[in-house]
């Protein structure tokens, strides 16, 4: 589904990611771990279009097709959804209107017809329940007052409406207690399938207690230094990423 | 040179005009009423009008409007009949007493002044200097400043009709009071609509001020407001504005506030040609509340220009004034915001804030906070911004699959907002809602309430002889 490879990405001449190589196929769940300042947001960030940076090297492809080619609108129409670190608020927009919005514009590009509000309100209340959100949520507007942990229920809400093929979190599991981080992880496993994949970004192991990936990712200094299963998680909880940083033989200290 | 003398010729014109005209304009006027024009008439023989050296005037140029050639009417040329033949407000449900005014004057179906059974009093103002001279004179004149740089002198030179309102005391007028500003000629049009309203102690009324034009001739409004709210009473003010690219309107709105008064004005610029809103709240005494919300949204050259001066004059008062605008193609904006806080007026709290957005590289935002303060213990802010729409809000936007058109909408749909909501009348907030997004999808036009649809096939020259109606 997702091919990257010998990406070289930088922001005002400055290399954040390098020599970096992945493969995701369908029906996968993949981790990316590793320390702050890595480059795994600005993977994220890359996959989903932001222009903010540069691509010097490299090539993505997606579902055979040039990645990089598309504006960030194709590829979420595509399929591709990116879950944020953190949310935007958009005052005065609601929940309702811009997600119908978003839907119906992917649904034009895919040539079905757009939904109903009938059909729209129905698919709403069945996904409120698959991510177990209020519906206090859904009437505010677009992450306006929304506690950290709203907001990224909020997200999981979003990609179950817009259902992509490859879903992104980025550090979904920030900031969140407990019981919010059952319920974006339940959001996630009730929505696997075998035709869609995830790449899920964290910095702590304990978010992989709930989605159990089938590849685990260490980012370190741009490109990834060591890929295993999910036990390679669990040794990192335990050892930390000190051990990551003398095994790839890195020298500068973080 | 040539300005100096085409701006006196401009004065000389205009009192030349007054003077031929004297008795039309003057009427069955109570004397009191003819001496403050004959003090207009002085004042603009000695002070001219604002030009681009004029302190709050350097960013909006009257001269090429004040050169050009109008028609006055100074004898009402409209016949008892029913506006809605020719117009209808599409706000739904907004259940009002629906007042309107064509071409500055009153129109009415059955009498120029009606009596409410609560005993408000909303009419003509023409025919209220017949019948309460008293009452108007006493309070027709004193809170709009003539000497101040402005248009008010040549108002108060003109002006022969307008709305009068007086909520007598402890009246709570339930459905607001819509007044509609019609402007509608064949040639080139001045007009001076003076409009007065009187509320009594905690009395309670909301206003719906409404202007349009029916054509796309060129038109000059100078209108002056004054407002006059005794100790515990509240007004809900609405400005709104969406008329065409050829009108010119200068308006001025002046608020005199008593103790724990609570006021909420909301100037709403959809579309403007050329506007200049000014508005003076003056807090007289203390515990007064003055809300001041503002939104513009203007595109090709349009150019509107707020403003606000709030006027601390007693102790313990609140005020805010919050002005935002949406600026596309060359379209200009000023905004002069004024706090002024007098020695005596401790323990105020007075914030201000004025928010741009230019969508071009040459639409052009001029913010100019003012702020003087003159007691100690007083809490004031402000802030002016002049940016762009916000990259991360774009792209968060685009990734969910929204196109950069649908986007970008949306983030000013948004941006607008903030002040949209703060209308406390569902219909109409719903209602400017929604011309608000179609304002912003380019789909608004000033013809949207108007039913001859003038301008959907046929060219926009017609001409509406309301005496045949």
């Amino acid at each position: 589904m997702l091919t990257i490879k010998n990406l070289k990405v930088s922001i005002q001449g400055k290399t954040i990611l390098k020599d970096f190589n992945l493969e995701v196929k369908s029906g996968e769940v993949h981790a990316i771990m590793g320390p702050n300042g890595t480059g795994k947001s600005t993977l994220a960030a890359v996959i989903a279009g932001r222009d903010l940076f540069d691509v010097d090297e490299g090539t993505i492809t997606y579902m055979g097709q040039d990645l990089l080619e598309m504006e960030p609108e194709i590829r979420a129409r595509e399929g591709i959804f990116l879950g944020f670190q953190y949310p935007v608020e958009i005052p005065g927009v609601s929940m309702a209107n811009f997600l119908r919005t978003a839907i119906n514009e992917k649904r034009k590009y895919l040539g079905l017809e757009p939904l109903t509000g009938a059909e729209f309100l129905k698919l709403m209340e069945d996904r409120k329940k698959l991510v177990d959100i209020q519906s206090k949520l859904t009437n505010r507007s677009v992450n306006e007052g929304f506690s950290g942990g709203e907001k990224k229920k909020n997200e999981i809400f979003q990609m179950a409406m817009i259902e992509p093929r490859l879903a992104i979190l980025d550090e979904t599991d920030s900031g969140l207690d407990i019981d919010a981080l059952k319920v974006v992880a339940n959001g996630v496993n009730k929505l696997r399938s075998p035709e869609n994949s995830t790449i899920v970004i964290t910095h702590y192991q304990r978010l992989l207690d709930y989605i159990i990936p089938d590849f685990v990712h260490v980012l370190y200094d741009g490109r990834i230094v060591k890929s295993g299963g999910k036990e390679l998680a669990i040794e990192l909880e335990e050892k930390g990423y000190e051990w990551i940083r003398k095994e790839a033989g890195v020298q500068e200290a973080f | 040179m040539q300005d100096i003398t085409e701006n006196i010729s401009a004065q000389q014109r205009m009192i030349d005009l007054y003077k031929s005209n004297f008795k039309l304009i003057k009427g069955a006027e109570p004397q009191t009423i003819t001496m403050l024009r004959e003090k207009a008439v002085e004042i603009v023989r000695d002070q001219g009008f604002p030009d681009l050296t004029t302190e709050n005037w350097r960013y909006t140029d009257i001269d090429p409007l004040l050169r050009s050639p109008y028609d006055f009417n100074f004898t009402n040329q409209s016949r008892p009949f029913d506006i809605e033949q020719i117009f209808t407000c599409d706000v739904y449900d907004l259940d009002t007493f629906s007042v309107t005014l064509l071409n500055g004057w009153f129109v009415y179906k059955n009498a120029p002044l009606t009596t409410l059974k609560n005993g408000t009093i909303i009419g003509s103002l023409s025919k209220a200097l017949e019948v309460y001279p008293e009452l108007v004179s006493k309070y027709l004149g004193t809170i709009a400043p003539m000497e101040k740089p402005g248009l008010t002198a040549l108002n108060t030179m003109f002006f022969q009709d307008g709305l009068f309102i007086y909520v007598p005391e402890e009246v709570i007028v339930d459905k607001p009071i819509q007044i509609i500003n019609i402007v509608n000629s064949e040639n080139p049009l001045m007009l001076h609509p003076r409009h007065l309203i009187i509320q009594e102690p905690k009395s309670k009324l909301t206003l719906v001020h409404c202007d349009h034009s029916l054509t796309h001739n060129i038109s000059f409004t100078n209108s002056v407001s004054e407002v006059f709210l005794a100790k515990e009473s509240n007004l809900d003010y609405y400005k709104i504005q969406n008329k065409g690219h050829n009108s010119a309107v200068i308006n001025g709105s002046f608020f005199s506030q008593m103790s724990a008064s609570n006021l909420t004005s909301s100037a709403l610029t959809l579309n403007g040609g050329f506007t200049k809103n000014i508005i003076y709240s003056l807090l007289n005494e203390p515990a007064c509340i003055a809300t001041h919300n503002g939104l513009y949204l203007v595109d090709s050259n349009q150019h509107v220009d707020n403003q606000l001066e709030v006027d601390h004059a007693a102790p313990e008062c609140t005020s805010e004034q919050l002005y935002k605008g949406i600026l596309d193609d060359e379209a200009t904006a000023v905004f002069n915001g004024k706090i002024m806080v007098r020695r005596d007026a401790q323990k105020t709290l007075a914030y201000q804030n004025n928010k741009n957005i230019l969508l071009t590289d040459d639409a052009k935002a001029n913010a100019q906070p003012q702020l003087e303060i003159y007691a100690d213990d007083v809490k004031c802010s402000h802030g002016a911004t002049v940016g762009q729409l916000d990259p991360e809000a774009m792209f968060y936007l685009r990734s969910r699959g929204l196109n950069e058109r649908s986007a970008r909408q949306m983030l000013m749909y948004a941006f607008a907002a903030e002040v949209v909501r703060r209308i406390s009348i569902q219909p109409l907030r719903e209602r400017i809602d929604h011309m608000v997004e179609k304002r912003l999808k380019g789909e608004l036009s000033i013809c949207d309430q108007c039913v001859l649809h003038c301008n959907s096939k046929e060219p926009t020259v017609f001409n509406i002889d309301v005496s045949k109606l």
